[in-house]
């Protein structure tokens, strides 16, 4: 066998082991109802809870990194009141909006 | 078997289009198999790119010379390791190295991902694949490192100056860097096209893009030590082209890290995130274009070139796309938080946004310029050093001093006494900084005397971030200060990854100051026994001497290098005479003070066949500096990325509750 006839069949084995790879999902599950085959998407409802942890959790965070940086002397107890009460609101509208 | 090469880049292609079609249909229609199919193929033009890239260096390494590129950039003689190196040493390995890159990274990112955000990926999917498609074309068809011939008996060899140790391991960091940055860029795509912009996509991408930026960061830093050892002319950043094509999109991924922080914080600056991640997506495409097109040399040679115009067209295509796929979704993107105040830690990030961006831009305009000049105009124009130096002291002097403040200013909005009261210590630093270097004559550069009185201040408000955070978070914990120190960190990676990057910001600023606007020069012709002075220092020319060295003839003079009457070094400038190659290339001769923390570089720039050198010596104080900051740098990143498991499962409590329930 010549170096070319061998370097084309290692070619063709590299083609046909990855065409295998790629329709690995369908020969996996040949047959599937047109619901098992769909995509997971999230609906609007998760989308808008999603959004609301990410609110949550920024307004819980924020409370956090006040505390540290008035600790740290970044912010006056002036500035600490002022700001805590409304970080504070913000961290319970939220949890409130997540039930 | 370059047959078997050129069958796996046609395998790499089709899969890399199959990815693209059928990932863009099973994203568009919901199809859960097809989407999974895509990934596969996804994964599967990885093991075609890799098998690809085996058969090149089985090449080189076998000295196969009936592999064009083998001859055209390798030769017996040439050291394994160059032999290897070689790889990426021509246009057409380049590209092979980018796709074996790109296509393993979007192999780690898609298995990484795959249970997150199926939507998301299930866009990125194609996005990714329609870059690989794009190079992998290019390498089928274009410019195929897969070409033969008639063998010759040897090659034509390595450019010697790429032929050095920094050169094995530059060139692949870059492109790590490079192609790092398609992956956030291809999951925002992905995001925009799913209509999904909360931060899922930020999470799924933040370590990506810190280390695309660090991979670029140390990939540019080596190329420095590289130009500095090796070049032979004695600097490390010229503001060639090539180097500032490294560096546009190290700037706006910098930006962009800083950026996304107040995205996660507060909900703003989505829209300018995203377009963030395209401009640093679009730079390193263009970088690549820029390295490799030729039209840096010349306009001309831009439109001979084979590749030259498929990477403009890839380049306007893609940001055209990008932008008006941002601009679809821009009500999506608008954030219902505003800014509450010109003095808190996101106007710093804004701050520091915009000069980075500026400085970015700036430096686009003055790589473009000779090129649309040229186009339009038919006149070659240069953009020399001095317009990139003015606007590097512009934008980044007050980047710099942005650097101490932002750190120091509470987020939200800081009251003017407690940021006079945080900032005393730093400005205090400062002025006597400036103060003491007046004294000891300093102040012949103001743009020196400047960053030095800044970096003392970065650095004491650095010291005091530390110092402040130990001492709450012992407060909170107790414990020894050690324990409070290493909990305060490991708490907050990023954020103390991220102030050690700045110290190693500031170190270089310190070792480019020193070395550019302090640096001493002279030269001289030199018959053997003459001698020269150099800021202190005496150079006696001693000898010449030629020898035999593996691939190359050397010639060395030697230098005897006196301080106050003392030897402090023998040194042995010279060039190597490299015959396969028929180049010559300059080698200069370093000798490192840590004591004055300077170096003394001699250059033999050139040699007469009477036995008398034209010597360059060159005094750069604190120029070690530079090398230090990589590692200081190094040190930050690995931080900043190190795995929080902490944070990882309150990510997946957040966007995966299903699956973490399944876990």
């Amino acid at each position: 066998m010549s170096g070319t006839t061998f370097a084309l069949l290692l070619g063709g084995m590299l083609a046909a082991a990855c065409v295998v790879y790629v329709a690995r999902p369908f020969l996996r599950e040949p047959v599937l109802a047109a619901d098992d085959d769909r995509l997971e998407q999230l609906d609007a409802g998760a989308r808008e809870r999603i959004a609301l942890i990410e609110e949550r959790d920024r307004a819980l965070a924020a409370l956090k990194e006040l505390e540290f940086d008035h600790r740290t002397g970044k912010v006056s107890d002036e500035d600490y009141r002022a700001l805590v009460s409304t970080l504070r609101a913000d961290a319970a509208r939220a949890l409130k909006a997540l039930g | 078997m370059a047959e078997l090469g050129r069958a796996a880049l046609i395998v790499c292609l089709g899969l890399s289009l199959y990815a693209l079609l059928a990932g863009s249909l099973a994203a568009w229609a919901g199809r859960r198999r097809l989407a999974a199919s895509a990934q596969n193929a996804l994964v599967a033009a990885f093991a075609a790119a890799a098998v690809a890239g085996g058969v090149l260096l089985s090449a080189l390494i076998r000295h196969d010379f009936s592999f064009v590129y083998a001859a055209d950039f390798s030769s017996r003689k040439l050291p394994l390791l160059y032999t290897v190196s070689a790889f990426w040493g021509g246009q057409a390995g380049s590209l092979l190295l980018w796709l074996v890159v790109l296509t393993g990274m979007s192999t780690v990112a898609v298995i990484f991902n795959r249970y997150a955000a199926r939507e998301v990926i299930a866009w990125a999917v194609p996005v990714l694949a329609l870059v690989a498609s794009f190079f992998a074309f290019l390498v089928v068809a274009i410019a195929s490192p897969f070409a033969t011939q008639a063998a010759p008996p040897d090659g034509a060899g390595l450019n010697p100056s790429l032929q050095n140790p920094y050169m094995v391991a530059h060139p692949p960091l870059l492109y790590l860097g490079y192609v790092g940055l398609a992956i956030p860029f291809a999951f925002a795509m992905g995001a925009l096209l799913a209509g999904r912009t909360d931060e899922r996509w930020l999470v799924a991408t933040r370590r990506w893009t810190l280390a695309a930026w660090a991979f670029l960061g140390i990939g540019q830093l080596l190329g420095s030590h590289w130009a500095y050892v090796e070049v032979g002319w004695g600097g490390y950043y010229a503001w060639d082209p090539v180097e500032n094509a490294a560096l546009m999109p190290w700037l706006a991924a910098t930006a962009f890290l800083h950026s996304v922080m107040v995205q996660e914080k507060k909900g703003m600056l989505k829209i300018w995130n995203v377009i963030l991640v395209v401009l640093a997506f679009c730079l390193s495409i263009f970088g690549t274009f820029l390295t490799r097109s030729g039209i840096v040399n010349s306009i001309h040679s831009f439109t001979q070139s084979s590749i030259g115009p498929w990477f403009l067209g890839f380049i306007v295509a893609i940001t055209l796309g990008s932008l008006a796929l941002v601009l679809y979704r821009l009500p999506m993107l608008r954030a219902k938080t505003r800014l509450e105040s010109a003095v808190s830690r996101e106007a710093a990030f804004l701050y520091n946004n915009l000069l980075l961006v500026a400085l970015c831009l700036t430096i686009l305009w003055g790589v473009t310029f000779p090129i649309v000049s040229e186009a339009l105009r038919g006149e070659s124009v240069t953009v020399g050093p001095p317009y990139f130096n003015f606007f590097l002291r512009v934008f980044g002097l007050p980047l710099l001093l942005l650097m101490g403040i932002g750190p120091l200013v509470a987020w939200r909005r800081a009251s003017i006494s407690s940021l006079r009261r945080m900032l005393v210590w730093p400005a205090l630093a400062a002025l006597v900084t400036g103060g003491v270097l007046l004294v000891f004559g300093a102040g012949s550069s103001l743009p020196g005397l400047i960053t030095y009185s800044f970096s003392a201040f970065v650095l004491t408000s650095i010291v005091i971030e530390f110092a402040r955070g130990t001492e709450a978070r012992r407060a909170l914990a107790g414990g020894s200060r050690l324990r409070a120190f290493s909990d305060l960190v490991a708490r907050n990676r990023r954020r103390y990854g991220g102030y050690v990057v700045h110290a190693a910001i500031v170190l270089l600023a310190i070792g480019i100051a020193g070395s550019s606007v302090y640096q001493t020069t002279r030269e001289a012709k030199l018959a053997p026994g003459e001698s020269m002075e150099a800021a202190g220092y005496t150079l006696t020319y001693r000898s010449l001497r030629t020898e035999r060295r593996g691939n190359h003839t050397a010639v060395r003079a030697q230098v005897d290098l006196y301080r106050d009457g003392h030897r402090v070094a023998r040194l042995a400038p010279g060039k190597n005479r490299y015959a396969a190659e028929q180049q010559v290339s300059n080698e200069m001769a370093i000798h490192t003070s840590w004591l004055r923390a300077e170096d003394v570089d001699v250059i033999a720039n050139q040699v007469n066949p009477d036995g008398s050198v034209y010597f360059k010596v060159l005094v750069k104080p604190l120029v070690n500096l530079i090398w230090l900051a990589g590692l200081v740098f190094l040190l930050g990143s690995v931080i900043a990325l190190w795995p929080d498991a902490r944070e990882s499962r309150r990510y997946a409590e957040r966007y995966e509750p299903a699956a973490t329930a399944r876990a």
